[in-house]
């Protein structure tokens, strides 16, 4: 067990390397450079050389990629172009919005995706199941900017009740936020859900069907003790993996969404970088969505492997 | 009459089709369960015995409805029961012992907790005592160390053990009733012994009527005091075992029991013409109408009624028993088989060792395979051309490993597969030219896996004459067209795909399509396995008859012995990999001399009540061969000393041919047989 930790930790680094090292090659065969963009049409003679410099552009690429790692690695992404700031200070507020609307997202939408998911389950084509699955299914077809750009129009146009767009600095407190945020988190709620909840159905049902579960009804067991300690862990455990990915898709930032309500969030400062050639923050960001998928779906592994007592059992024999 | 327990009274259940028809699966069932009988229920797959047995706990699957009647259970109809009450008689009063144990064990609970379910639910006792008697009853059900297997999850035990788990749990609740689903189905036939022992024993012990679903005859003659007979939804014959079994007065129970090869005739068995009908076809007259040999007109037209014969003490449906009841004991013709198998040897496996070990990183570069204890080691075995040898052992005795081989699926380890005195065969697919893999073709043991289900019957023959031959256009017609009624299947087959087949029908197909290559050798890997008795005999006579047309070689593998013996010229025994002899199978059925054929022969339960399997040795399962010596050292009951434990024993040959791989001295292993 332990050495099969230790095994996943140094493949997720692995990862981040190839990660790390694609994104640097990237960068560099893109046409243009920091120095380029920045010094615009100067972008010559004299002052590209100080420039060149001054970044430390003139050194060969793989001298750059080791400083550049080693610093990477302490946490130091060097310098954002467009802003002139340290990348980390850059980053900073933004994962914590990312993540404050993540976990928003998540303590929502993950319990009443299990709610939904088992009583559609449990009623299985009878009216609950019926009336919920009509929802489940057109909540997950709607793309997330009509939705998003539908409950604009709706709660904070027509009804006035919240902000349609937030318009606060990076760095507000939580209570402040706390309004702002409300539609944005709706708007993925919807969908993250609606295909939890689906996935949930499929799954308690196919347990359902089960020789074990038809064991546990001839043996006389209640129902609901049936449903609680032979049906859920098994039906449940499936489920884990797909939520850390929505988790990690999450967090990665929901670009689209973002955009609509002019989110401070990883997925628009992505968009922002990009279109401003801010290459060194397109770097950090790359590592640091990377670090943050291979992370999660560790712990979802890990989660997996420890309450399944089948896969425990098989890795400790071998 | 309060000695009876479970009252079935006309009970009809089925379920609705797409057109809206009402299809039924149990026609008018009517029948008492006596307090401390064992009823066996018998019939083939769809005959309707399970639903039987599920609406007896007052279960109808997803899908099905009652039509009507009721299951009787201290006077009160289960089928009509609220859940609540249904709880307090499920496992309490009525308890119910699958078929599969490994599938109905919820996986993440400890054995311990599902058998504490069982006692919190049905018994008063406190936390304390309910501890004691889990080990009581793991100990009553003889599993090992009852303190540690309440601690393990299902898939920590071996199959064996989860069947008993499972017998545990339902005696938990100290039922009036035991239903068994087919519950030693799926089990080793060693294993299948032991249990079977256990249930008999336990039947004595605490007096629990117990209603027995098999479609294995052979089990069904080893428990059950009485057998009702079950086809296509009906009750076609009841009473008591010992008539039915040796003087069964209904055509059908008649024709299965003489398809049933046995263990002491070789040679195969008469078949039984066509198959069981779906549910939802028959619609006047005897359902087994057109498989009957004493059928007449009033048999096409009407529907024979159930008639209880009272000096017989049997129930019969059916309009001519009587010419059945003058008959003497079911005699059994036997086709003996006629191999011209010649001197000429066409596979000739020596030393071969097959290993399924993850190859390491350093392996994989040099393309080696390092494995000191590989699953198949030493095999030797010479195969003459046109015979048949049959290859026989527990599950993980290596059978299907070394068929893989043969047919390319597996690379050896070390050794040589030699085709034909010159072609090595020991590579894997890949390096095999089209005429290496055209010699030699496959028989599975399901033909719905090995169909591919899009393709029509054409299409699935088609495959290997265009490959191998570049058949086109009307020669490749004519040629499906030959094959098909090579295997009895009429031309209008063609264009149906494997779901409009029936499982016999399904097989003859695969039998056709290995034909089909032309090849020298076909693996049978279980062929008849996933067939009905009834069906089993009509295929394995193809079989036969197809080999006596071509000069085929057959390389058979089957857990069942009697079907063994009745088609094989030769049989080689393996353990753990290993061989343990090989030889004529007259010989070996005759006299098995070694130690393992001796424990796997005695097992063999037979559909006869005065033939009582031998149970030699435990039924413990091992779980990779031992490093040194004999392979047969942990559970062979003759150790003759140390010698097993640290030598392989040597082979050595007695004077009709047989080898043998034992310490013992061949003359006392022949003498311990009398």
């Amino acid at each position: 067990m332990l050495f099969l930790i230790i095994k996943r930790i140094l493949l997720g680094f692995i990862t981040l390397f190839i990660v790390s090292i694609i994104t640097f090659v990237g960068t560099e065969v893109l046409p243009g450079d920091a120095c380029t963009t920045y010094l615009e049409r100067q972008a010559f003679g004299e002052q590209l050389e100080a420039c060149y410099r001054r970044l430390g552009l003139n050194v060969p690429a793989y001298e750059r990629y080791v400083s550049w790692a080693l610093n990477a690695i302490q946490g130091d992404f060097g310098y954002s172009l467009s802003g002139e700031m340290p990348i980390k200070d850059v980053l900073g507020p933004r994962i914590k919005n990312s993540l404050v609307l993540a976990s928003a997202a998540i303590f929502i939408g993950i319990p009443i995706a299990l709610i939904l998911g088992i009583i559609t389950a449990l009623w299985r084509d009878k009216l609950p199941d019926v009336a919920i699955s009509t929802v489940t299914i057109f909540a997950m077809t709607i793309p997330e900017f009509i939705s998003a750009t539908l409950l604009i129009l709706i709660i904070a146009i027509w009804l006035e009740w919240l902000p349609g767009i937030v318009i606060v600095p990076t760095d507000v407190s939580f209570l402040e936020l706390l309004p702002n945020i409300i539609l944005p988190v709706v708007a993925i709620a919807m969908i993250m859900t609606a295909h939890m909840a689906r996935m949930v159905r499929s799954s308690v049902i196919q347990v359902m069907a089960s020789e074990y579960v038809q064991m546990a009804i001839l043996k006389g067991v209640p129902y609901w003790k049936m449903v609680f300690k032979h049906v859920l862990p098994n039906a449940l455990l499936p489920a884990i993996n797909v939520v850390a990915l929505t988790i990690a898709w999450l967090l990665g930032g929901v670009v689209v969404t973002e955009v609509v309500f002019n989110y401070p969030g990883l997925g628009r400062l992505v968009i922002e970088s990009i279109s401003n050639r801010d290459l060194p923050t397109v770097q950090a960001l790359a590592i640091i969505l990377a670090s943050i998928y291979v992370s999660i779906n560790l712990l979802a592994d890990l989660l997996t492997l420890m309450l399944n007592p089948r896969l425990k059992t098989l890795q400790i024999r071998k | 009459m309060t000695d009876i327990i479970q009252k079935v009274k006309n009970l009809s259940i089925g379920f609705r089709s797409k057109k809206g028809e009402e299809i039924l699966i149990l026609k008018n069932i009517t029948t008492n369960i006596k307090k401390g009988e064992t009823v066996g229920i018998v019939g083939e797959s769809g005959s309707g015995k399970s639903t039987l047995a599920l609406a007896m706990m007052g279960y109808v699957k997803h899908g099905l409805y009652t039509i009507g009647g009721e299951c009787q259970f201290n006077s009160s109809n289960l089928l009509k029961m609220k859940s609540k009450d249904l709880e307090k008689i499920r496992g309490r009063k009525i308890a119910m012992i699958p078929q599969n144990a490994g599938q109905a064990l919820t996986p993440n609970l400890k054995i311990g907790y599902q058998i504490d379910e069982a006692l919190q639910l049905h018994s008063d006792l406190d936390e304390r005592e309910r501890e004691k008697k889990i080990s009581e009853l793991l100990n009553k059900v003889r599993l090992p160390s009852p303190e540690t297997i309440a601690l393990r999850y299902p898939h920590e035990l071996s199959g064996g053990q989860q069947q008993r788990v499972a017998v545990a749990m339902a005696l938990a609740g100290t039922p009036d009733l035991l239903l068994l689903d087919e519950p030693t189905t799926g089990l080793d036939v060693t294993t299948q012994a032991h249990v079977l022992e256990l249930l008999n024993f336990i039947a004595k012990d605490t007096g629990t009527s117990m209603v027995y679903v098999s479609h294995d005859l052979g089990a069904i003659a080893q428990v059950s005091d009485r057998i009702i007979v079950m086809y296509s939804g009906e009750i076609v014959l009841e009473g008591p075992s010992r008539d039915i079994l040796k003087k069964p007065i209904h055509p059908y129970t008649h024709g299965l029991l003489k398809s049933i090869p046995k263990l002491s005739l070789a040679g195969l068995p008469e078949s039984m013409p066509g198959s069981q009908p779906q549910p939802g076809i028959i619609k006047g007259g005897c359902s087994f109408f057109d498989r009957c040999n004493f059928s007449d007109d009033n048999c096409k037209n009407n529907s024979p009624k159930l008639e209880f014969l009272k000096d017989l003490n049997t129930s019969v449906r059916c309009f001519n028993y009587e010419q059945l009841v003058n008959e003497n004991e079911v005699s059994q013709t036997v086709n003996k088989i006629k191999n011209k198998s010649l001197d000429k040897e066409i596979l000739n496996l020596s030393e071969v060792s097959i290993s399924y070990a993850k190859q390491k990183l350093l392996d994989q570069i040099f393309n080696r395979i390092s494995d000191e204890n590989p699953t198949v080691k030493d095999i030797n075995i010479d195969i003459k051309k046109g015979e048949t040898i049959a290859l026989v052992g527990e599950s993980g005795s290596g059978k299907s490993t070394i068929l893989k081989s043969i047919a390319g699926l597996l690379r050896t380890k070390d050794g040589l597969i030699k085709f034909d005195g010159s072609r090595n065969l020991s590579s894997d697919l890949k390096e095999r030219d089209p005429n290496d893999l055209r010699i030699i073709q496959l028989i599975f043991q399901n033909p719905d896996e090995s169909l591919n289900p899009n393709h029509t019957v054409e299409e699935i023959i088609a495959q290997p004459l265009k490959l191998y031959f570049g058949l086109k256009g009307e020669k490749l017609k004519k040629n499906i067209i030959d094959l098909l009624q090579k295997v009895r299947l009429g031309e209008f087959y063609m264009s149906r795909y494997p779901r409009q087949l029936s499982g016999g029908e399904k097989q003859r197909v695969a039998v056709a399509r290995a034909f089909a290559a032309k090849p020298d050798i076909i693996l049978c890997d279980e062929v008849t396995s996933a067939l009905d008795v009834s069906v089993q005999a009509a295929v394995l006579n193809l079989l036969q008859q197809l080999k006596e047309d071509f000069g085929t070689t057959y390389i058979f593998v089957s857990h069942d012995l009697a079907v063994v013996r009745a088609i094989s010229d030769r049989v080689a025994v393996l353990y753990q990999g290993r061989l343990c002899e090989v030889g004529p199978s007259n010989d070996v059925y005759k006299f098995p001399s070694h130690p393992y054929t001796e424990v796997l022969l005695g097992a063999v339960l037979e559909p006869d009540p005065d033939i009582k399997p031998k149970l030699v040795a435990e039924d413990i399962v091992e779980e990779r061969p031992p490093e040194k010596g004999c392979s047969f050292q942990g559970r062979c009951s003759r150790i003759v000393g140390d010698i097993c434990k640290k030598e392989i024993p040597p082979w050595q040959l007695t004077d009709s041919g047989n080898a043998i791989r034992c310490h013992i001295p061949i003359k006392e292993l022949q003498k311990q047989q009398f």
